[in-house]
């Protein structure tokens, strides 16, 4: 291979629409973070098998790792750092780090987004929704629990303004 | 004096963490997360091979490659490291032999990623293949070449305490257990990556994703033959380390090495595939242990036998050859022991140090044996544990100095908690209830280089309008160290979190700290932190009292004031007292730094082992088997953990709930099994790890025993708790079906076996015969005389 083609793609990302010029063997992945500067998004296997790079398409979770961005035009791509509005963090955002739920961070981000599509779909999940919600989406450092307790927390904040 | 409670406002209090919100906005910057302008990037060939020859390297192909701007191979650094000072084998590109699949070989530096893997594929090398040596027995047996030297014996230990023998031969009773662990994987969610920068004037920057930026500092000014003036290291926040991240890696000197060669920056990030065959991770481990008792349950000697299968290199595996003997007695008053060991080389990734280093086989294999002694003895299997517990402030055997003792307590929160005395004997087949208990380091007591310098050092500046700089060499790798440094200095000073400014593991700005390793920042730099807040505090207070005309020994930091003691509304604004001091003496800094007492006793190998504190867990595990399949499920576990004081309870308890999680994944799915010299399973869906949906119930029980030595008395919690898991599952089964897996991990395989069994029982039956060095017979402290 030599100096690699690039191909003109449109992307809706936290809202906001970017005109691009990437190879079209990039993933979603690698464009988030390497061409459009959203390294909130994160990589564990690149390969689909931890959700480590979830992000939320059309507000369900998806595998950016495993996207290829122009599937993806005229969707409404979020990303961690759409999560947050005027300076405002998600009320989810709220709870994982008033409980202690984001020990490295890394696995956060996608944690956060599978977790805001699940309150979007049913705002008082049950234990069992949450953990069969978040089952794909791998941490190797909280042991899940405070994770559980945080998006009930968030959970039982709807509603109220966020900080 | 220790404050109480009632006198702390930071240190006890389940605060936010100062880089919470950073987390969970995903602005936090691992090392991937770097961008430098004229970035390019490393790729690194491996070996496919688990034992081989390499005969020649051809590279032309690949450095014509358009894009391509550097190769490498083992000529171009071909000065030897390790982490160990008595272990420098390792090539950051292996030069003339390859000892595992994923050993490198040479490295490309191209424009883009993906130019880099092509121009990979046209590396050719030539190998000649080696007969790979796959297993202790195979690394005893000695047949074909060695992987190092003249045989595959890298490490032989063999001490004893008091004489053994002649206890075993006046023992009312007498056990004998061999078992068997396989090892494990760390699986960081972030895969490592090293991004190396050379400034016009020659001066090179590694930002790392590194526990141990200092040794990283170390071995890149040897490799490189580079003063260690002219090298900066940066630890990025670490997604994960679990001691992963605590060793030196080839792609670690590579990435600098071709940024000095292209004067562009490089990037090298490692797959998830090569982050399985950089490993380091638990030791398989062969262990015997022998135990004489007398007729009510009371040790009178141990013998203890360690089999350790090292993989290709030395990594930290002295140390863990010791560690694999050295915490028996620490959790039990043990009046003779022996303890032989071996670590040997094979054909597989190189082992080293994961969470517990070198300490959960031998629990492993100590707590399930002494659930069976009980048993014998009809004593209960906690009592037996009771009757042999060693006391607050004493010694042992292997002359470790045990000051707070908490787990005791922990015991009584375990059992009370879960009802485990009644429970246990009135369960319905398939269901049964495990315990264990177990001790860990709160710090490793000797440094890696031996010297007289602190372990741990922090700088702290203060700002004309109240702000506090805060300078220390620890990487938070979750564990939430920065917190603990800030809440040191903040309770100290009487400020608040908000106040703290950090700067963390940059080898050209923070004074030293040996690394985020052995469960030592708590303790160590938090000792440091401390001790710098209080020096800086001192200048405060002179100030202050000069203005308020009083005695600086009146005088208190709280609220954001500098206060009269017992007539609070004399004083002044935090920042006015800055000011004043700052007016006194100029800039107001102050450093404090922590060097463990010297502990270690009068024999070899007494340098692994010692700690300032000991941390205690206990456990108890309940299982739910399906005796169909031979799975186990862990609905509910109950854990008591000897903290000290929690400088920050909910973060304690994390570490807790995060050391039960990881216990459960080695405990029943996590294998490290090799076929053909290969990896099974080196990916995250084929290498079982507990999801959302395997987490149990938890109940965690936090006792504080203020240890005397400790910052604001606090130990560590983030090792200690995986230890007693483990064991309490493979108890738990035993209870549940009448079957013992004295294997880790307990797989269904193994529990469908041993229930048609007709011993009942899945576990190796004897260990290879090997001729361990004559035993050195060591001094034994003056309370053991005689016993």
């Amino acid at each position: 291979m030599s100096i690699p083609e690039r191909v003109a793609v449109r992307l809706r990302v936290n809202g906001e629409e970017a005109a691009l010029m990437v190879p079209p063997y990039k993933t979603l992945l690698e464009v988030l973070r390497e061409d459009m500067g959203l390294t909130g998004t994160k990589h564990g296997c690149e390969l689909g098998e931890c959700s480590t790079c979830g992000v939320l398409v059309d507000g369900k979770p998806f595998l950016s790792c495993l996207s290829m961005p122009l599937d993806l035009e005229g969707r409404e791509i979020t990303t961690v750092e759409g999560m947050s509005a005027n300076g405002r963090s998600h009320p989810l955002q709220i709870a994982f780090a008033e409980l202690g739920a984001a020990q490295c961070g890394y696995c956060t981000p996608a944690m956060l987004l599978t977790a805001k599509a699940l309150l979007d779909r049913d705002p008082h999940p049950s234990r069992g929704a949450i953990m069969e919600a978040l089952a794909g989406v791998l941490c190797r450092c909280t042991g899940y629990l405070k994770i559980f307790e945080a998006v009930e927390l968030a959970a039982s904040r709807a509603g109220t303004p966020a900080r | 004096m220790t404050p109480s409670a009632e006198e702390l406002s930071i240190v006890g209090k389940s605060l936010i963490k100062p880089d919470a919100f950073s987390k969970v906005s995903g602005q936090t910057k691992f090392a991937d997360d770097l961008a430098l302008p004229r970035m390019i990037y490393g790729r690194i060939l491996r070996s496919p091979h688990p034992h081989a020859r390499i005969l020649h390297v051809d590279t032309s192909r690949a450095r014509a490659h358009p894009g391509v701007l550097a190769v490498l191979t083992g000529d171009d650094l071909p000065v030897k490291f390790g982490i160990l000072p008595v272990s420098q084998d390792e090539e950051a590109l292996a030069r003339e032999r390859v000892r595992y699949v994923g050993d490198p070989i040479a490295a490309v530096a191209a424009t883009d990623e993906w130019i880099a893997d092509e121009a990979l594929d046209l590396i050719e090398v030539q190998f000649q293949a080696l007969p790979p040596v796959m297993s202790i027995e195979q690394a005893i047996a000695g047949d074909g070449e060695p992987i190092h030297g003249k045989s595959n014996v890298h490490k032989t230990v063999a001490l004893e305490f008091g004489d053994t023998g002649e206890a075993m031969r006046a023992a009312a009773h007498v056990r004998e257990d061999t078992v068997f662990f396989e090892g494990s994987t760390h699986l960081p969610m972030e895969q490592h990556a090293a991004l190396a920068q050379v400034a016009a004037d020659g001066k090179l920057t590694l930002w790392t994703s590194s526990q141990t930026p200092h040794y990283v500092h170390r071995a890149l000014g040897k490799v490189l033959e580079m003063p260690m003036s002219r090298i900066r290291v940066i630890a990025t926040p670490n997604g994960g380390g679990f001691g992963g991240k605590s060793d030196i890696f080839s792609h670690e000197l590579v990435a600098a090495k071709l940024a000095l060669v292209t004067g562009r920056p490089v990037k090298i990030t490692l797959t998830r595939e090569e982050v399985f065959y950089a490993h380091r991770g638990r030791h398989p481990v062969l262990m015997k242990v022998k135990t004489g008792f007398t007729k009510d349950g009371r040790i009178t000697a141990m013998q203890f036998q360690s089999f350790l299968d090292g993989g290709g290199y030395g990594s930290y595996g002295v140390a863990s050859t010791y560690y694999t003997g050295a915490l028996q007695a620490t959790t039990y008053a043990i009046p003779r022991y022996r303890f032989e060991a071996v670590r040997l080389f094979t054909n597989k990734p190189p082992c080293g140090p994961k969470r517990g280093h070198g300490t959960p086989q031998p629990r492993f294999a100590l707590e399930t044996h002494l659930d069976k002694v009980a048993e014998e003895l009809g004593i209960d299997p906690v009592e037996i544990r009771l009757r042999n517990l060693p006391k607050a402030d004493s010694r042992t055997v292997n002359w470790l100095r045990i000051t707070s003792f908490g787990l005791e307590e922990c015991i009584n929160k375990v059992v009370e908690g879960s009802g485990f005395l009644k429970r246990r004997t009135s369960m319905p087949r398939g269901r049964g209830l495990g315990f264990a208990v177990s001790c860990y380091l709160s710090g490793a007591g000797t440094a890696i280089y031996w010297n007289d310098m602190p372990h741990s050092e922090v700088q702290l500046k203060l700002d004309r309008n109240g702000g506090v700089s805060l300078l220390c060499g620890a990487i938070d790798i979750g564990q939430g160290s920065d917190h603990i440094l800030a809440a040191i200095v903040a309770e100290v000073l009487g400020v608040s979190l908000e106040d703290i400014q950090l700067t963390t593991a940059d080898t050209d700005l923070t004074p030293i700290d040996l690394g985020s390793y052995s469960s030592r920042v708590t303790f160590m730099a938090g000792n440091a932190a401390k001790a710098a807040a209080e020096k800086v505090r001192d200048r405060l207070f002179e100030a202050a009292a000069r203005a308020l005309q009083c005695d600086r020994d009146e005088l208190v930091a709280r609220d954001h004031r500098i206060v009269r003691r017992n007539r609070p509304a004399d004083g002044m604004d935090f920042a006015q007292a800055v000011q004043l001091a700052e007016s006194d003496g100029g800039v107001v800094t102050g450093t404090g730094s922590y060097t463990p007492p010297k502990l270690g006793g009068p024999y070899k190998g007494s340098g692994v082992g010692p700690s300032p504190a000991y941390s205690y867990s206990a456990a108890v595990v309940e299982v739910d088997c399906d005796t169909r399949t031979g799975e186990v499920r862990v609905p509910e576990v109950w854990i008591a953990h000897d903290i000290g004081r929690a400088i920050n309870p909910m973060l304690v308890i994390g570490q807790v709930e995060g050391s039960v999680y990881m216990a459960l994944g080695e405990a029943l799915m996590e294998e490290q099994t090799f076929r053909l010299g290969l990896h099974k399973f080196p990916s995250l869906l084929e290498y079982k790890s507990p999801t959302a949906l395997e987490t149990p119930i938890m109940h965690t029980y936090l006792v504080e025993t203020i240890d005397r030595e400790g910052p604001f008395g606090a130990k560590e919690a983030g090792q200690g708790p995986l230890l007693p898991v483990i064991p309490a599952v493979a108890n738990a089964i035993y209870n549940a079906l009448g079957v013992r897996i004295d294997e880790v991990p307990i797989t269904p395989d193994k529990v469908l076996k041993a229930m048609n069994d007709k011993a009942k029982r899945v576990g190796p039956k004897s260990v290879p015969a090997f001729d361990f060095p004559p035993l050195i017979k060591a001094d034994v402290p003056d309370e053991w005389k005689g016993k």
